[in-house]
């Protein structure tokens, strides 16, 4: 195993993240309080509960779902992409490293952001509204499996992208649309029965759905299936970066 | 020497059909300089390439140090630095950083007592906290040796080096390409510019539409395709050659002062005493005599348009 490489990938991913600190954290903070203004303070002024838990406090799960799953999309994509971009991957394809290596320097340094930038959040919230974690352990092993599960997504839209535009569109035409249509913002219950039944066709939703339960005890679906689906898409995704490596797609001629 | 890269029968045909190496054999020595002279889509940059790992081999194997580039790519690669043709460099990284980024991507522990010497030897180290996108063009091809030297490689791929830099830095670069040669390490590189293959390489390889032409000592290159000419400057104008030197396939200048007699540096005789002896029968006085030999540019255009 070169360790040697990992570190090096993951120690200038993290130096360029530390660089632009305030840019990186102060985007999904004031995104956040918006989100705590508009739909917590404004529109949770209206809507007293969810499933007996206060509004503003209920969205708390999702919102840092939310910005897990975009910072992990866009950390990853772009820091694979940046390299293809400007020619520097050359160095990384012809270094005596595996994929496991490469992909946990890229992936482990997005995901290592995504999960500062939600606790960042989750300090935030604290501003707002009461938040009680029921179950610390797994709220911190569902942001660490979802972070990691999606920076693998962003690493293979970042090798699939030809341009930056394509790097920009499966976060907003995807990512963003599953989110909110995940139960971010709701429970899947309330939903009528028809697109309750189509809700659970959204994979964020079970993400969703644990990390909530890990909050507040109570989950769209059981928690041993969010976990189940978050662990599936992790293995998906490290089999899609496999097979990527194995035939060189879009990386070797 | 023990051959540090033997390459046997690698051919690579692209996804479109294309075929940029056919059944290419190839050994190179430890510590020799290879310069691999070709037309442009020649199948020189496909050939380094494979070797290093950034293009998959349709057929063939390669072996680096003794070790497969494909089932032992970690120890293979380990063994190789790259110095690509484009500048590629990390453009909000200080130079020391991008050295010791390359040093760990290759599996070295920190080392900045080899890092400084690199930088001192490529005349970077004042730059070394410098950002890659504030320096010259000129350093930041440096950077890319230096950054290909960092994991202290023992075979260094030089992917035309030197394309679009100017004369002196041409020179500067060609002073640090001799200096790692005597370090011991073996450099192998593609160049459009013959005279710098003239200028620094120990063998020639001439690829051409993905073949391997030929690959000589440079000297014996010279000596085997070269060809000598010898100009006869005469003291007086001649209207036509005399009917006695016509066995010597003379050419006369147009002004007719000056006669050309070309001879193979492989032959027996040259034939010059004869010629020498056949103008001065002819009643011909001579002013000066010059020789001179064909340039490798020359040589090389002479094979690619043969083998065309």
């Amino acid at each position: 195993m070169n360790w040697l490489a990992i570190r090096a990938i993951y120690s200038v991913e993290m130096a360029r993240f530390f660089r632009t600190i305030w840019q990186s954290l102060a985007s999904p903070v004031l995104s956040t309080v918006l989100y705590f203004v508009v739909f917590g303070a404004a529109i949770g002024g209206r809507i007293q509960s969810v499933e007996g838990i206060a509004y503003g406090a209920f969205i708390v799960p999702g919102l840092i779902m939310l910005t897990v799953l975009q910072q992990s999309v866009s950390n990853a994509s772009f820091g694979i992409y940046f390299p293809k971009f400007i020619g520097t991957i050359y160095e990384i394809l012809s270094a005596p490293a595996s994929f496991l290596e490469i992909v946990a320097g890229y992936v482990g340094a997005a995901a290592t952001k995504a999960v500062l930038i939600a606790l960042v959040i989750l300090v935030t919230s604290f501003f707002f509204v009461g938040v009680h974690i029921a179950h610390p352990f797994w709220m911190v092993a569902f942001l660490i499996l979802t972070a990691v599960s999606f920076s693998l997504l962003g690493f293979l839209i970042g090798i699939w992208a030809k341009n930056f535009e394509q790097l920009q569109i499966i976060p907003l035409m995807v990512i963003t649309p599953l989110v909110f249509l995940g139960g971010a913002f709701y429970s899947a219950s309330m939903l009528p029965p028809f697109w309750a039944g189509v809700a659970r066709l959204n994979p964020v939703l079970y993400l969703i759905s644990g990390f909530r339960w890990s909050f507040f005890d109570l989950a769209d679906v059981p928690v041993g299936v969010s976990l189940f689906a978050v662990a599936l898409f992790l293995l998906a995704g490290l089999f899609a970066v496999w097979a990527i490596f194995r035939t060189g797609w879009r990386l070797r001629g | 020497m023990p051959s540090i890269i033997e390459i046997r029968d690698l051919s690579k045909v692209y996804a479109g059909g294309t075929t940029a190496l056919s059944e290419v054999n190839l050994d190179i020595a430890e510590g020799e300089i290879l310069a691999l002279l070709g037309p442009n889509g020649a199948g020189k940059t496909t050939l380094i390439s494979i070797i290093c790992g950034l293009v998959t081999p349709s057929a063939g194997q390669v072996r680096v140090g003794g070790h497969d580039i494909v089932s032992s790519y970690r120890a293979a690669r380990a063994l190789i630095g790259l110095v690509p043709q484009e500048i590629s460099i990390e453009p909000f990284e200080r130079v020391i950083n991008t050295l010791r980024f390359s040093r760990g991507l290759f599996g070295k522990p920190r080392d900045d007592a080899h890092v400084e010497r690199v930088l001192r030897a490529l005349s970077l180290w004042d730059k070394r906290d410098s950002m890659n996108k504030e320096l010259s063009g000129g350093m930041k091809r440096r950077v890319l040796i230096a950054k290909a030297l960092a994991h202290e490689p023992k075979v260094l791929f030089l992917d035309e080096p030197t394309a679009g830099v100017d004369v002196s830095l041409r020179r500067e670069m060609w002073q640090v390409v001799r200096e790692l040669r005597a370090a011991g390490t073996t450099i192998i590189l593609t160049t459009h510019y013959i005279a710098e293959a003239e200028e620094m390489a120990d063998r020639i390889g001439v690829i051409d539409a993905g073949r391997l032409k030929l690959v000589r000592d440079k000297t014996a290159l010279m000596q085997e395709f070269g060809r000598k000419r010898l100009t006869v400057e005469l003291t007086g104008p001649l209207d036509a050659l005399p009917a006695s030197l016509e066995p010597f396939e003379l050419a006369l200048s147009p002004d007719g002062t000056r006669l050309v007699y070309s001879y193979d540096t492989r032959a027996e005789r040259s034939g010059i005493a004869r010629l020498l002896a056949a103008i001065a029968s002819a009643g011909l006085s001579v002013r000066d005599l010059v020789t001179e030999q064909s340039s490798l540019e020359e040589v090389f255009l002479g094979l690619v348009e043969e083998q065309a």
